[in-house]
């Protein structure tokens, strides 16, 4: 694209999560409604009945806070739950009960890299909300036709399920620039949520979704621009291209000396547009006021002391230890941290294994291992399979310790991913030892120049290379067994002496 | 069991001859139901009169009573008022808008009475969502009061009021947001009160002004609304509102007499406004309480109590405003389904479905939350609220209970104020305070004006409703007005 003019995006996120509690916020309807037929996860409660009346899930406040002090949060002693007045039909009460101006956490941040460079972008806010019902609208004419929203002759389907599942959102200060920093932030976000384990946050789930604020302005000016929301985007692609195309049609509302509407707009995932959605004349007046139903919310210090000594380990700590005490290179550390479950599969594999082998338990994990999963789904982990963390520092330890080579490796591994079996008995019953008995990896050597003797006149004119094809040979000979430098030693060991 | 029951008793009266045998919990069903029956004619005091469920409330009670299980409300007659959630039986809040809704619930007031083994007379008329002070805002049709059927009986637990004076039932319950137990207790002739905010649970009560209301009892005389309001009261766990406050037995102090009660009457309810036959009654009262061993205080004052009602008038209709934001006709009760969009459908729904009363109050409240007019209405309420409340923890440092009349005026006609909402709120003037400020109070029978009923007012320190019976049953030592019945049904 090109500009006229040098403009720098500002961009703020909200991001909505679904705390995985055992029960909804208010209710106690079982939260886990993935697969569920619509409308059996529901009560009077959640259903909105005349005088039903909600009860704080302390699971959902004690996960807010642990996420609050997982992101450096000032968790204040007062917060209350106020309610949200819109009509719409996916919220049964006709208010949702969110939190206005005294949520449960306040300031903190993240560290996030785009391109090898570093920056934090602050949080304004975590509060804890209720999900809201699902509404899916259906256009084939039956139904009676009623219940339409304007326009078509369709109708809409209500589906309680998610209705009143704890929902929590952090909102950021407008710190990013860029829809790579946007997409860094909500990465790392995920991965803090997940290691913490409050949030399956998965975006294909609707358990994790964001909205982003995003104006521009040209570069160096301090005054911001008018501020357009986009909405309705379901997967990290549909983040960066909405921004990369919001970025586009702002410049060039900007570039042709005209104003940008301050707006809500939806994001068309068929096209990559953004398409108007709501004007600022047509903001809703929400009308907060303090739920009268729920008392305050006292958050002793004590109660976040205890809930602090819950953290777990977290991305950035894990990986500068990784580094630190196994030597793992930064990207073997990266890789190994994505999830709290490989992360753990990787210290107990290389706890079984002897402390200089850790890099290679890393480089196995990563390579060879990560492939095998990849066939079970796209992210498997090892406890998926028959495979444990024992099996493969014993497979580490017998190429370490020289009992059989990386190839025979490779194919001890695919066996005990298929049988469960351990690899030293595999390697036993196969006959996968190491040729190393100088006498048959000679034979063999001798073998392979008797039968190869163009390869032998071209090493002996002078081409080096003719040595690797010999070397080959010796190892398709052995299937495997020999290791490439002995293969070269005994073969240099006959070509030489003759 | 020969002969007819003689239905115009208390609670503890028919307890006492159930235990004894005299009669059966389902004849004394029976013969209530057919009373209630034929004064629906006159009264229209139900919305639903019950029918064979409670014959067979009564067949239960009876085998508790057979089996020695019985407690002081097993077997007994109560009127519950349409607002309270009653799995399977029809629950209309008056309102036109759940005319056909039938709660899946029970509330817990409802299930602690099953428990205690009441038997239902039925659904009690009320004004619409509890909105009103007559009974008249009903989309079920006026109640009548029984002193004077051309009277209100007050409201908007009138249905309960009415079938209590009129002997129907001994007991019955109601909820109080305003004064809405009180008052029709003072226009009927009966005893009514509202709990502390947080003594009983308000799960399963549609919800008008949830910050205000509690559910309370009605009865005949201080020991039924002692025994009525131990079997409602405690925290609950459904209700986050509800506090962890034990509950005592609430004739613990019956028989105490009124001796060392410091008894403050407020000048700001002495002055204009109340009739003088209401203020004679009253001050008959006070005579009674001071002549027997209570100490009276005239030089009492609650400043900001003026302000109650505009502060009543911002808060309720404020949390209405969001209460009844559910009822669009998607999910239950009524529905307007033939209008063009999703939008117009809520709106006809609503714009049909409601009273004029009930849509006033919506407005009201919509408009004190809005931006821009919050900080100076709901936020500006909210702080005068506060400041009521400290006025009376003073007030209630150096007095037990303080005392005024329950309304200004006793019962007036029917359609009177319907024209003029303001006067028609004026009825709450002297029982408001009591729920902005959280704390019980009581209305108790204390003599006719006109011949029509006028109420003594007592209200006490939070969570001390126990102080307040045991007044009321020392001024019953005294008097027999509780035992007065409207001419027409003696
Ligand atoms: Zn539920």
């Amino acid at each position: 694209m090109t500009t006229k003019t040098d403009y720098e995006a500002v961009i703020g996120l909200e991001t909505h999560v679904q705390l995985k509690t055992r029960s909804k916020m208010f209710c106690r309807c079982d939260r886990d409604y993935f697969d569920a037929e619509p409308n059996t996860h529901v009560c009077a409660v959640c259903l909105g009945m005349p005088g039903m009346l909600p009860v704080i899930n302390e699971q959902a406040v004690a996960f807010t806070i642990l996420t609050g002090l997982a992101l450096g949060c000032e968790i204040p002693q007062h917060s209350k739950f106020d309610r949200k007045n819109y009509p719409y039909p996916d919220l049964l009460k006709g208010y949702q009960i969110s939190q206005f101006d005294q949520p449960l956490c306040v300031g903190g941040g993240l560290d996030i890299e785009v391109d090898g460079e570093a920056s934090f972008v602050r949080l304004e806010r975590i509060h804890l909300e209720e999900d809201t019902a699902r509404l899916l609208h259906r256009d084939d004419g039956g139904g009676g036709g009623s219940g339409g929203s304007g326009g078509g002759q369709g109708y809409s389907l209500l589906d309680v399920n998610r209705g009143g599942v704890p929902l929590m959102e952090a909102v950021t200060q407008p710190d990013m620039h860029s829809s790579a920093q946007a997409v860094a932030y909500l990465r790392k976000l995920r991965l803090i949520l997940r290691y913490l384990g409050v949030s399956d946050a998965d975006m294909e789930k609707g358990s994790f979704r964001c909205d982003a604020n995003i104006s521009l302005r040209p570069r160096g000016q301090e005054e911001l621009g008018a501020k357009v929301e986009v909405k309705n985007m379901n997967s990290f692609r549909a983040i960066q291209r909405a921004l990369e195309t919001e970025i586009v049609r702002q410049s060039e509302i900007l570039d042709a000396r005209d104003t940008v509407a301050q707006e809500t707009r939806g994001y068309i995932d068929a096209t990559g547009e953004t398409v108007s959605q709501r004007s600022k004349e047509e903001a809703h007046d929400y009308r907060y006021f303090p739920e009268p139903d729920l008392p305050p919310l006292l958050t002793e210090p004590a109660v976040v002391e205890e809930l602090r000594t819950q953290l777990p380990e977290l991305p950035d700590a894990k990986r500068a230890r990784f580094q630190e005490q196994y030597r793992l290179s930064t990207e073997e550390s990266r890789v190994l941290t994505e999830s709290r479950r490989r992360a753990d599969t990787f210290e107990e594999t290389a706890g079984h294994s002897q402390p200089e082998r850790a890099r290679a338990v890393a480089h196995w994990l990563i390579g060879d291992v990560t492939a095998l999963l990849h066939q079970v789904s796209a992210d498997a982990e090892l406890d998926q399979t028959k495979l444990t963390p024992a099996h493969i520092a014993e497979l580490v330890d017998l190429m370490e310790g020289g009992t059989i080579t990386a190839a025979s490796g490779k194919e001890v591994l695919a066996a005990a991913f298929e049988s469960g079996e351990m690899p030293a008995a595999i390697v036993e019953a196969q006959g996968l030892g190491r040729v190393d008995d100088e006498g048959e990896l000679g034979g063999i050597a001798a073998a392979v120049i008797e039968a190869n003797p163009k390869a032998v006149t071209d090493y002996r004119g002078g081409k080096e290379s003719a040595i690797k094809f010999l070397v080959g040979q010796v190892m398709r000979e052995t299937r495997g067994r020999s290791d490439p430098n002995s293969a070269a030693d005994a073969l240099h060991a006959h070509l030489d002496a003759s | 069991m020969a002969g007819p029951i003689e239905l115009n008793r208390t609670a503890h009266e028919h307890a006492a001859a159930l235990r004894a045998g005299r009669y059966t919990a389902r004849a004394l069903m029976e013969a209530t139901l057919a009373l209630v029956r034929q004064q629906e004619a006159s009264l229209n005091a139900y919305i639903t009169v019950a029918g064979d469920e409670a014959l067979a409330q009564a067949d239960a009670a009876d085998k508790r009573l057979r089996e020695g299980e019985a407690g002081p409300l097993t077997g007994i007659p109560i009127a519950i008022k349409d607002l309270l959630s009653t799995r399977g039986t029809l629950t209309t809040a008056g309102s036109r808008m759940l005319g056909n809704f039938v709660p899946i619930t029970d509330c817990t007031v409802v299930t602690k009475l099953r428990a205690a083994g009441a038997v239902f007379s039925g659904k009690a008329n009320l004004d619409e969502f509890a909105m009103g002070s007559s009974t008249e805002h009903s989309a079920y049709g006026a109640t009548h009061n029984p002193w004077d059927p051309e009277r209100v009986p007050g409201g908007s637990s009138g249905g309960s009021a009415a079938t209590v004076a009129a002997g129907g039932v001994p007991i019955a319950v109601g909820t109080d947001t305003g004064g809405s137990i009180r008052q029709p207790a003072a226009f009927t002739g009966v005893l009514g009160l509202k709990p502390t905010y947080g003594r009983v649970s308000r799960f399963g009560v549609v919800a008008f002004a949830s910050s205000l209301e509690q559910v309370g009892p009605f009865a005949r005389d201080a020991e039924d609304v002692a025994n009525l309001l131990g079997a409602i009261a405690g925290v609950d766990a459904s209700d986050s509102t509800t506090a962890p406050v034990p509950v005592p037995d609430y004739t613990a102090d019956f028989g105490e007499g009124f001796d060392g009660l410091h008894v403050g009457v407020p000048v700001e309810f002495a002055g204009d406004g109340v009739e003088p036959g209401v203020r004679d009654a009253v001050e008959r009262a006070i005579a009674v309480l001071e002549a027997n061993g209570a100490t009276i205080d005239r030089d009492v004052s609650l400043p900001s109590a003026s302000a109650a009602l505009p502060v009543y008038y911002l808060i309720a209709p404020s949390e209405a405003s969001a209460n009844l934001a559910r009822y669009d006709g998607v999910k239950y009760g009524f529905s307007v389904h033939d209008a063009p969009t999703m939008w117009d459908e809520m709106e006809q729904t609503r714009g049909r479905g409601f009273g004029d009363e009930v849509k006033r109050r919506i407005m009201l409240g919509t408009y004190a939350l809005s931006a821009g007019y919050y900080d100076a209405y709901y936020l500006k309420a909210q702080k005068v609220r506060t400041l009521i409340r400290r006025e009376f923890e003073q007030a209630f440092a150096g007095h037990d209970l303080l005392l005024t009349p329950t309304t200004p005026s006793v019962a007036f006609k029917i359609g009177e104020k319907m024209d003029d909402p303001y006067a028609m709120y004026l009825n709450d003037l002297f029982t408001i305070p009591a729920n902005i400020a959280g704390v019980p109070a009581l209305s108790v029978p204390c003599g006719l004006s006109d011949g029509l009923p006028v109420g003594l007012h007592l209200i006490g320190r939070a969570f001390e409703e126990g102080t307040l019976l045991r007044a009321a049953h020392a001024y019953e030592q005294h008097t027999d007005w509780h035992t007065m019945r409207p001419p027409a049904v003696v």
